[in-house]
Order: structure tokens, then sequence, then C-alpha cells
């Protein structure tokens, strides 16, 4: 019996899975409140402390780039990490597993989406308060620093995937890990600030979330002056190194869900 | 017979930390393929168990599966185009996106070239009457509506063997005879497309069904066409009563010489029990225990026998009594 390639097949889930959050991304427009115009307040409010404490220029502009990669950060977490363990509450995961397609290319299609949603924010963030509070970048090091901004999307995109598998073996705590991740890797990532600040070991231990070394990186390319953590050709590998670990550590996690869970119903069978 | 679906003692178990629950015992199943083969049973009995092995979700703890000629264990990929599944109370999907958007998407999981896909999904819409709700969001959507999209996105792919798990619970009689009607007529367009139906509806799977097995507490207790299995009771004198509400009588009605199973269901205030009698004349006991119980009673009618009945027969209780254990 004839049927499609498993390319073929891959290619048109991750589109299939990416439409909704495309179609979300106008049809359901609270994200504009949500998504645009809360973090925007926060990112705000950090700089009018930095302001406050007269700190230099640059870090209003660490600030800003932080809140343009926490966009990510909290898509990953919320709308990646936790999105299997919804989709298995409604019934969509039983669904996704037994078609003939791979949750690998259900995830991609969510991450694709998912970056999308997250750039739009970025973009908000990066324009609005740049503008507003007069920050300025070094152009010669926009190109490269865009290299290193995707790189690091992609390596948060592959925890995102790792974390998918690892918050469904959780059940219900799934929704307490990721608030639980929440905050401290606001801290840990430096988000706010170089992570040179946290000393090396804290600073290391930060460097497992892609964004840590990633946000560093483009920091000393686009904000002259900051603080070097580790030397910027090194924060590259690492992030490029983070890329392949968290790919297939997120394949060999998928594959065991995937066993496991033909194994115990509990793990990927709606719950009625 | 050509062989569609094929269960050799099939055994599933449950555990958890306290305890293991025997969910499959020992199934042994043959379906032709073109049937529309129903598993009835009340809820717990293994129904939907037995349906997650079938459609590779679940692995059984021992014994074997063959659909379309595939092992459920180890060839379960091959097996994934070949198969649809759609159960009752489906809430799946994502609501902010049209009708026709998210049977589209559902398509993609399989691989199908996107216009092919559009096109049989409007086919399908029209068929099921859902052509004006295309555009309409999931959210949007009526039970009903909601239960016959999903009907289509099981018959989008073409598979050859269908799954439907209780697919008109919590539906109302019209929406519910559509999806029927539309199961039929999809199995009347290529007689070698099979239909496995899980449900705890008598009167569907009588309705629906070629052939049917009962399924209690993880085991078979009996299978044939729903004529073959009325005829067991066929013998039988089936009698209906209405009661007022009032004293426990189903074990004293039980022990009354002559009758061969009884049940009880609640409904709108009066207790309605079903007799089944080996004679005419174990009526009299009946009434005399009916009598001495002080109950009024509201209604009595002898009637031919359903699936209901042979449940009772084969099982000594109700459906609704198995289902609260």
């Amino acid at each position: 019996m004839s049927h499609p390639s498993a390319v073929r097949i891959f290619l048109k889930t991750i589109v299939a899975r990416a439409f909704p959050r495309f179609v979300g991304s106008y049809r359901n427009r609270t994200w504009i409140v949500t998504e645009t115009l809360l973090p925007l307040i926060g990112t705000i409010a950090m700089i009018y402390v930095y302001r406050a404490l007269h700190a230099p220029a640059r870090y209003l502009g660490f600030v800003v780039l932080g809140g343009v990669l926490l966009a990510f950060w909290q898509n990953v977490i919320w709308a990646m990490a936790t999105q299997f363990f919804w989709d298995r509450g409604q019934g969509n995961l039983e669904l996704f597993a037994m078609a003939p397609t791979s949750l690998a290319a259900i995830l991609l299609g969510m991450a694709l989406g998912g970056a999308y949603l997250s750039l739009t924010r970025a973009v908000t963030v990066l324009i609005v308060v740049s503008v507003l509070f007069g920050v300025a970048y070094s152009t010669s090091g926009i190109l490269p620093a865009l290299g290193v901004f995707i790189l690091t999307i992609c390596a948060l995109y592959c925890l995102g995937m790792l974390l998918a598998s690892v918050f469904l073996f959780y059940h219900r705590e799934a929704w307490h890990l990721a608030d639980a991740l929440q905050e401290p890797i606001y801290f840990l990532s430096g988000f706010y600030f170089p992570i040179r600040s946290l000393g090396a070991f804290v600073g290391g231990v930060g460097s497992l979330i892609p964004l840590t070394l990633g946000l560093d990186a483009i920091r000393q390319l686009i904000l002259p002056g900051t603080p070097q953590f580790i030397p910027l050709h090194w924060e590259i590998v690492a992030v490029v190194g983070q890329i392949v670990l968290y790919a297939v550590l997120s394949q060999v996690s998928l594959r065991y869900l995937e066993r496991l869970a033909r194994q115990d119903a509990r793990l990927i069978l709606r719950s009625t | 017979m050509d062989i569609a679906v094929e269960t050799r003692a099939l055994r599933r178990v449950y555990k958890t930390r306290s305890q293991e629950v025997v969910a499959l015992d020992g199934v042994d199943l043959r379906i032709g393929r073109g049937e529309r083969f129903g598993v009835l049973g009340p809820n717990g009995a293994g129904k939907t168990t037995l349906i997650k092995i079938l459609v590779t979700l679940l692995l059984p703890s021992s014994g074997a599966a063959f659909v379309d000629g595939l092992d459920v264990v180890t060839q379960f990929r091959e097996l994934r185009h070949r198969i649809a599944m759609v159960s009752g109370g489906e809430n799946v999907g994502f609501g902010m996106l049209k009708v026709k958007e998210q049977l589209w998407m559902f398509s993609q999981f399989y691989g199908m070239p996107s216009n092919p896909a559009k096109r049989r999904i409007a086919e399908l819409l029209e068929r099921l009457g859902l052509s004006d709700a295309a555009d309409r969001r999931v959210s949007g959507l009526s039970s009903g509506m909601r239960q016959k999209m999903n009907l289509i996105r099981g018959l989008i792919t073409n598979p050859r063997i269908l799954f439907l798990d209780e697919p008109t619970v919590a539906l109302d009689v019209g929406a519910a005879r559509d999806v029927r009607d539309e199961v039929r007529r999809w199995m009347a367009e290529d007689p070698t497309r099979t239909v496995i139906l899980t449900t705890h509806y008598m009167m569907e799977a009588d309705e629906l069904c070629d052939r049917v097995a009962i399924v209690n507490r993880g085991r078979i207790v009996a299978q044939g066409t729903p004529s073959e299995l009325k005829q067991q009771v066929q013998q039988n004198a089936i009698v209906d009563i209405q009661l007022s509400p009032g004293r426990r009588l189903l074990d004293a009605l039980r022990e009354v010489d002559g009758v061969a199973g009884a049940s009880v269901a609640e409904q709108d205030g009066i207790d309605r029990f079903t007799l089944l009698l080996s004679s005419d004349a174990a009526l009299g006991g009946v009434m005399r225990i009916v009598e001495g119980s002080g109950r009024e009673i509201r209604g009595l009618q002898k009637r031919e026998p359903t699936l209901e009945d042979a449940f009772v027969k084969l099982v000594g209780r109700g459906m609704a009594e198995e289902e609260q254990g």
C-alpha cells in the first residue's frame, strides 16, 4: 500500500502544527496586550530602575536586549514545554501519536509558530523601548548579532522540545515546573544585567540555558563596553554545541516518551 | 473470511502503586473485512482499552492483535497510515481555527496533498450538512456539529479501518442519527471498509452493527449478529414493569422461580424493572412480590427481546448495575 514518504509527512506536519499559531496571532488579538504591552511595561520599569540608580547608558541596552530574548523564553516555557501536557488533556496528543507522523515534527511546528509569535513581541520591545529611551547600538555588530540571535533561538527551541516531553513525565506538576523555572531563569540568564556580575560558578550554571551565552554574545557585539563573561567566539561555539546537545536529547526523550506511552496509558491518552 | 482485525488471548493489565486492574482478560476476536462490528458493554468493561490497543496507542500486556494483517506491537508505524479513530465527546483541536482549517491541519499529519485534502473536506462537510459551518470557529460549534466534524476528521484520510469509540455519546437524537447514517453511507461506498464501534447504547449496536461482541469485566461473554444474540432470550418472556419508588426489590425478584434475569433503571422518579421470565407462569410470583412491597404498579408490558435483555441474560445484571459495580 503506497503512502506519502516520511519526509513529506514530517514537513507537512511542521507547517500544519505551526498554522494555529500563525492564525492565532491575528485572530486572537488579546496577545497584543498579554504578549506585547504587559512585557513592554516590565521592560520599561526596569529601565527606570537603572535610570534612578544613574547606571551607565549601556545598561539600558542590556535591559532592552534582555526583554527581547525574554519573549522567547516565556514562549518556550508556557507555549512549548507545557503544550504536550495541555494537548494530552484535550485529546490532541493521542491523535498526534496515532497519526503516521512524528512528535518531533509536531514540536518543530509548535516551535516555528511560537517563534513567529514571540518575534512580534520581541521586535515591539526592541523598537519601542530603544526609540523611547534613545538606546544606541553599534551598527557594525548588528549582522553578526543577528546570526548569534538565530543560533540562540534554535538552541532555545531545541531545549523547549526536550522540556515538552520532560514536563509530560511530571503529569500534573508541569504547571508548577514552568512556574518554578520562570523567575530563577530571569536571574540566572542575566536578562537585565551582564552575566559576568554573577561570577564564574553561577554564570556557568546559568549558561546551561542557551539564552545566557547567546544574550551575552549579542550584548558584546552591539553594546560596546559589555563586561565579558567568556570570549565571544567561545560563547558562539557553546551555543552551537547546545543546539546539537538539546536536539539529540530531545529526540532521545521523545522516543523514550513514545515507547513509555504505549506501556503506560496515562502518559499520552486523554484522561476521561 | 478476509480478516480485518484479529486478537488472540489479548490481555491488558493496568498497574498502579497499590493494585493491578485487569482491563482485558483473554479477548479473542475475528472481525471480517467489510463488517460493521460492535463492541458492546457497560462503562469500564474494557471496550476503550481494546480500541486503544488496536489503534496502536497502548501495548497489550500479553496476547496478540493484528489489524489489517499488521501486528499492532511491531508494525504500528505502517498500520497508522491505514486506520483512524473518532471518540465520543472529543474536544480536540484548536478553538480559534475554522472548521475547514482544523480538518486540513489533521489531514496534513497524514501527509495528504493540500488541494485534494481541501476538496475532500468540502465534500464531507457537504455530506454531513456542515457546509455552512466550514468558516465558523471550532469553539463556536454545538456538541453535535463538533462530533460531525470529528467524524469527518476520521474519514478524510480514507482509512481502511475506522474505529469509533462511543461516537454518539451525549449527542441529541438527530445528531446521533446523522453520525450513524454517515457511517452506513461511508461503508456502502466501499465494501472493503471496516468499522469497529464501541458503545454502551444497545439500540445503536442493534441498529448499526452486522455483528456484536458483548464485553463485560474484560471478557467477551458472547458474540454474534444482533438477532443471534437476541435469540438467546427468545425463549424467555420479556416483561417491563414500572413501579413507584419504594424499598429495594431487585434481589427478591431474582429469587422468584422462573425469573432468568432482572435489571432496574430509575427514570423520572419511576423504577423501571426488566424481567426475563422462563415462562409466563413466573409472572404470578413476581406480582406477589410487587404487591407485598406496597409499591404502586405504574405500567406493565410484555415485549420483544433487545440486546439489553441478552446482556441481562448473559451477565445476570443490567448494564447500569455493572457500571455501578
